[in-house]
């Protein structure tokens, strides 16, 4: 079997093509595929969050790590699916009504399937009864909400108030994200949790399954 | 002489405010897009530039920020992009009537081309229709602004060349532990360098998280560079009081960081989201005396 170190490392440079011909290469010899996630192409992305935190890297180098990570669970997912294996979690992510920012989104939809979670991306201008929509059709473990203006940040609490009503609040953990948001915003207007960048997203996400 | 040097050659240039924030307390629905207001409120609009021409902006924006096919495409506007952008630059021209000069926004595409969002050519050719529509409306500068990535910043300098009008380049620095790196990781001597290479013939720093932040991001600029530095500071970030978001910093605080920033090298001085006329007098307050009429 070939080194996988090697795999940990074009992830974590995000070579696409070169984590996407080693990641076949191992499973053609035999690799175990939830082995090769959990001890290779997992730790190189939370390395890659690391370093991103360290200001080692920044957007792109993290997305590019990213596309990499993306590349080669496009092979394995299938394997793992297969295999009964779950996602790290199931996601619904959206930009919030009157917003139509997404590249803020995007970026936190790429480090979260990056990471394992199962992404369903509403887009942008999300309307709060196409997320309590979303919630009851997929039935996420969480809800992440996104928005860049000012003058849209009182969707959020507008959307956490709809999915209360539709008595799905309790069942989902919801997250905030966006330039003007605050971790003490997000509590406040009823969110469970909030992330700084997309790096963040990850652990974040980590952590409030880990709660459930 | 070209603008640029008529402009700095009686002392350092009060600029103007936000539009956005002060459009959305004329009425603007937060789902609508600022700049589509060009078309079904110029009043409105002209509104705005006026008054920051009343309290002193020696030079007036836009409201064109998002008015390239790109943007206005997820508004279902791309088809009126021409017509917005010569709108949005007769308007202000209206407003300043002769007496301030009016740079003509153009903001970033709202797409990641590190992400495979969009192609150099599409930037290119977008950026290039809005600064010819712009040119067409009666702009004396375009200003490319709020960017994050340098390479679509360059792309967009490039464009903008093609009017034959100055260009002046901004970006934004918000990212890194110390909130003096663009998103994409560039310093502010990096971006200096770059747009300066890329042709722009000012070059500067807007938005992000502050002014008071941006006085060495100003100096750091200034040393890697021998071209006038534009300046447009937020008011802070935004805060949320009583169930409202407001910006908490006042006139008179934001402008006390106008000697700090003539110190560090700035030629032109302004605010953006959060800011309003009151902040232009303020500014234009303290750099009393230090212009000649």
């Amino acid at each position: 079997m070939s080194d996988l170190s090697k795999l940990y490392d074009a992830i974590l440079n995000g070579e696409t093509k070169n984590a996407i011909a080693l990641t076949r290469e191992a499973l053609e010899g035999g690799a175990d595929p939830l082995d090769l996630v959990t001890r290779y192409m997992a730790p190189a992305m939370d390395e890659a969050g690391k370093r991103f935190e360290c200001e080692e890297y920044f957007v792109p180098e993290l997305m590019r790590a990213a596309q990499a990570m993306k590349g080669a669970l496009e092979l394995i997912r299938p394997l793992l699916v297969a295999s009964g294996a779950e996602p790290a979690g199931r996601v619904v992510i959206g930009t919030v009504r009157g917003d139509r920012h997404d590249i803020g989104k995007n970026l936190v939809s790429s480090m979260l399937e990056g990471g394992g979670f199962e992404v369903h991306d509403l887009g942008i201008d999300v309307s709060p009864e196409k997320f309590v929509l979303a919630v009851r059709e997929r039935s996420p473990d969480l809800v992440c909400l996104s928005t860049l203006l000012t003058v849209t940040m009182r969707s959020v609490p507008i959307t956490i108030q709809a999915l209360k009503d539709a008595g799905l609040r309790e069942r989902v953990r919801v997250l905030v994200g966006g330039a003007p948001v605050t971790e003490e915003w997000a509590l406040k207007v009823g969110a469970d949790g909030y992330g700084a960048n997309a790096a963040a997203a990850v652990p974040l996400a980590r952590r409030m399954l880990a709660r459930q | 002489m070209t603008i640029i040097e008529q402009l700095i050659a009686g002392g350092p240039v009060v600029t103007d405010g936000a539009w956005g924030t002060q459009l959305y307390a004329r009425g603007l629905d937060p789902g609508d897009v600022p700049d589509s207001w060009n078309l079904s409120h110029p009043d409105r609009v002209e509104e705005v530039g006026r008054a920051y021409v009343e309290a002193g902006s020696q030079v007036i924006l836009t409201n064109t920020l998002r008015a390239n096919r790109v943007t206005l495409a997820a508004y279902g506007l791309a088809e009126k992009t021409v017509e917005i952008n010569r709108a949005g630059a007769a308007i202000s021209r209206r407003a300043a009537e002769g007496r301030a000069r009016v740079f003509a926004s153009i903001g970033p595409s709202g797409r990641l081309l590190v992400m495979g969002e969009v192609t150099e050519d599409e930037l290119f050719e977008a950026f290039r229709e809005q600064a010819e529509a712009l040119a067409e409306g009666g702009a004396d500068a375009l200003l490319i602004e709020t960017m994050t990535d340098l390479t679509e910043a360059s792309i967009a300098i490039r464009a903008a060349e093609e009017t034959d009008l100055p260009v002046a380049a901004s970006m934004v620095f918000d990212s890194g532990k110390e909130k003096d790196r663009t998103m994409m990781g560039t310093t502010p001597e990096r971006a200096a360098a770059a747009l300066e290479s890329a042709g722009a013939d000012v070059v500067g720093a807007n938005c992000g998280v502050g002014i008071a932040g941006y006085v060495g991001v100003c100096r750091r600029m200034h040393a890697a560079t021998s071209l006038p530095i534009w300046i447009k500071a937020n008011a802070g970030l935004p805060e949320f009081v009583d169930g409202r978001t407001t910006y908490r910093m006042t006139a008179a605080e934001f402008a006390s960081y106008v000697p700090a920033l003539l110190e560090a090298g700035a030629s032109f001085i302004g605010g953006c989201c959060g800011t309003g006329p009151e902040f232009v007098r303020a500014i234009a307050q303290a750099l009393d005396g230090r212009r000649t009429p």
